[in-house]
């Protein structure tokens, strides 16, 4: 089907229902209560960022999980095409298509160039060198481009992009939305569903990144199944072999790095659909440090691991950062007073504002005794309970 | 002329922390064949402690005195330091002064402690593994180090006076011929200056003139003959790690008067750093150290307000657009050997 074998399909068709069905999964406790609040992820801002954070790893993945080039600069794409889509709604108003188009192509540009230098090296040097061009470009956006006292001010620096009464938006008429809409349909507009005490939210934002994200994940498929994917794993496996039988490997790997460029600008430009506003701080490196951390905590080279990476990442960060002293407290009420008082003190580090200390310990385990990530621990588990089950040794292929 | 030689020696504080930083990745990249993303880390903690020294020796204790009365009529209380009641007045006033350079002595054996734990710790097991990996863990290290600074000494800079005989500046263009107050630099970066001299020279002749040294650099050039002639060479990469890791904290020591130390700060330097590395060529430590001071004084030239006049923005690019261009023209970096980390 789609062209697709039987079992990427399957694989296809399970996250279509995953994306359809978040809102409804995601808000599994009931509205109002303590649960709900800490656990229920159905809200569209989230979701969103589940949807085209996805992308963003998809792409990543492309390049990193294929051809094992590890790129630390992935960030200053999503950066690029988030001020591309930003400058598109101020120039022709609202309209999300030209916004992504151009993120996409401004994005497709920038990976060309910075692919053109830093595969010439491979290795750590690439590792370095984009790493260098990223953070190149996150200086320029906000320092540089970013003078608002400046006639080349392209990024408004530290304030972020944002539109503004006074921006021209030519093809803006009356009856549009004052938010980025599709053929007039507001980002932002969303159908409540109440279901007895569940309030489930149906959000066109976050439909729309969905969409797209099926798209990205189908493309990758593709790509992957391709003999265009099986030349990229070849370069991951030996290229010195490649080289010798007279195979430039180059533009292979060239054009893995601005497929997965042009994935970072879709995500970019619909991060800025979703919220029409754009800062450098999106550049900066940490945030493309983020991007290998969702990646490597999926699980590399997989198809679906990209998807559990981000949702996974994004997921905790979110919970983690709201666990605060009182909640842990009333958690650990069972315990006996003066214990209580120091499982707290001792948990205190890793929650709230140390959510960060929290993912890089969790990072650096998975590195360490996982490299497969979450797809590779599941594997495992399935393993355990199948020999446990038939008793036979399972030489199942890996999950792709 | 003047202005020339104000900038050349602008650029050699920044030069001299880059240089330092980029002289322990090297040598840890030498030796070990590792790229460690927590080395801006390991600056941190150098920096921060020297926060700590400070913070210990203001430590103190309270006892009442019944001569004289606070304003609400109670016995005031006076606050000693535990160093003054110790040491007397003087040499405690003496030991705050200096706390900076006295936090040298303490971040010595906890840096070598810290690269000993890591390298055995962590590094160890990634030896076997792909570059990759090793770039990951070391960044997710990264990551941990600055969080635990971040939680015991929060997010603001900390300010750490240097001496008091270092603060203001020095008359340099006096002594060098020109109007007084043309070239007016502070001391305390000529300390730096001088101090990171200090430091790399004597990196260069422990490698050069001891045992010691000599069988590190056979180990950097061929690692698996040097083992088939019975040496533990994985002992030396040990204690050659723990030394890196000593360097980039003593840089850090230095130059928490320069800039306060927040737990981030070793982030941008990290990055820089690379640069550095790259510009003057994987595996060479003349080149790393060259790089360092070369990179510094050009960015202290392009930060110049004549530069930035033509070209705006210059001194926020001119680093990495260099290692850019030096990769493009020369892909081994300035000092680079053949056959060392060619891809």
């Amino acid at each position: 089907m789609l062209g697709l074998e039987k079992k990427d399909f399957t694989l296809l068709l399970i996250v279509t229902v995953m994306v359809i069905f978040a809102p409804f999964v995601l808000n599994p406790f009931p509205e109002g209560t303590a649960m709900a609040q800490m656990f229920n992820a159905g809200y569209p801002d989230l979701m969103q960022r589940f949807a085209i954070f996805g992308i963003l790893v998809i792409g990543f993945n492309i390049l990193f999980g294929l051809t094992g080039y590890l790129s630390f600069g992935h960030a200053a794409f999503l950066g690029a095409g988030s001020y591309a889509a930003v400058w598109m709604f101020k120039l022709l108003g609202y309209d999300i298509i030209p916004a992504i188009l151009l993120s996409i192509a401004v994005s497709g540009l920038f990976s060309l160039a910075v692919g053109y230098v830093s595969l010439r090296r491979s290795g750590i040097y690439f590792s370095i060198l984009t790493l260098a061009l990223a953070q190149m470009m996150f200086n320029m956006a906000y320092s540089v481009l970013g003078n608002p006292s400046s006639s080349y001010n392209l990024t408004n620096g530290e304030t972020g992009l944002q539109v503004y009464n006074s921006d021209p938006q030519v093809l803006l008429s009356a009856t549009d939305p004052n938010f980025p809409h599709l053929f007039g349909l507001s980002m932002r507009s969303e159908t409540h569903l109440l279901v007895g005490n569940w309030d489930f939210t149906l959000n066109a934002g976050y439909y729309l990144s969905g969409l797209f994200l099926l798209l990205a994940f189908y493309i990758s498929i593709r790509i992957f199944r391709s003999p265009f994917g099986l030349m990229l794993r070849a370069v991951k496996s030996n290229q010195q072999r490649l080289n010798y039988t007279g195979l430039n490997t180059r533009p292979y790997t060239l054009m893995a790095f601005v497929i997965s460029g042009m994935y970072a600008g879709l995500a970019g430009g619909l991060l800025a659909c979703m919220d029409p506003l754009a800062g450098a701080e999106r550049m900066h490196w940490t945030a493309s440090g983020e991007i290998v951390i969702m990646s490597i905590l999926g699980g590399i080279g997989t198809l679906i691991g990209p998807i559990l990476g981000a949702g996974f990442n994004e997921y905790f960060k979110n919970i983690l950062s709201k666990i605060n002293d009182s909640i842990l407290h009333e958690w650990l009420s069972f315990l006996p007073d003066g214990f209580e008082d120091i499982m707290v003190t001792l948990i205190h580090p890793f929650v709230g504002k140390g959510w960060h200390l929290t993912l890089g310990l969790l990072f650096m385990m998975v590195i360490i005794f996982l490299p497969g990530g979450l797809v590779e621990g599941g594997q495992r588990i399935g393993k355990l309970f199948r020999r446990k089950k038939a008793d036979t040794p399972s030489d199942e292929t890996p999950v792709e | 002329m003047d202005a020339i030689i104000l900038q050349i020696l602008n650029g050699l504080d920044k030069g001299s922390a880059y240089a330092l930083i980029a002289l322990g990745l090297t040598l840890i990249f030498g030796t070990l064949g590792v790229v460690n993303f927590a080395h801006g880390a390991l600056f941190v903690i150098g920096a921060f402690c020297a926060v700590t020294l400070n913070r210990i020796f203001s430590i103190s204790f309270e006892t009442t005195d019944p001569t004289k009365v606070d304003f609400l009529g109670n016995p005031a209380t006076i606050k000693t330091t535990y160093l003054e009641h110790w040491f007397g007045a003087g040499p405690a006033a003496w030991m705050t002064d200096w706390s900076v350079p006295l936090a040298i002595l303490m971040a010595i054996p906890v840096m070598l402690l810290v690269g000993v734990i890591m390298e055995r710790g962590l590094i160890k097991h990634f030896y076997k593994r792909p570059h990759a990996d090793q770039i990951l863990v070391t960044f997710g290290l990264a990551i941990v180090l600055q969080e635990i600074i971040k939680f015991f000494y929060g997010a603001n800079p900390i300010q750490t006076a240097p001496p008091d005989v270092f603060i203001g500046t020095m008359d340099l263009g006096v002594w060098l011929g020109f109007e007084a107050n043309a070239i007016a630099y502070p001391y305390w970066r000529m300390v730096y200056f001088l101090f990171s001299t200090v430091i790399i020279g004597g990196v260069f002749a422990f490698l050069q003139f001891t045992t010691f040294g000599m069988v590190v650099r056979a180990g950097m050039a061929d690692r698996e003959t040097v083992g088939l002639l019975g040496i533990d060479i994985d002992k030396r990469f040990t204690i050659t790690f723990a030394i890196a890791a000593t360097v980039a904290g003593l840089a850090g020591v230095m130059y928490t008067p320069i800039t306060p130390p927040t737990y981030d700060i070793g982030v941008e330097l990290l990055v820089l750093s690379f640069v550095v590395v790259v510009v003057g060529g994987m595996g060479s430590l003349p080149g790393a150290v060259l790089a360092g001071f070369l990179l510094g004084i050009v960015e202290s030239f392009a930060s110049m307000n004549e530069v930035k006049n033509i070209l705006p923005g210059i001194d926020q690019i001119i680093v990495y657009l260099m290692a850019i261009i030096v990769i493009l023209v020369r892909p081994r970096g300035l000092m680079g050997r053949k056959g060392v980390m060619e891809d």
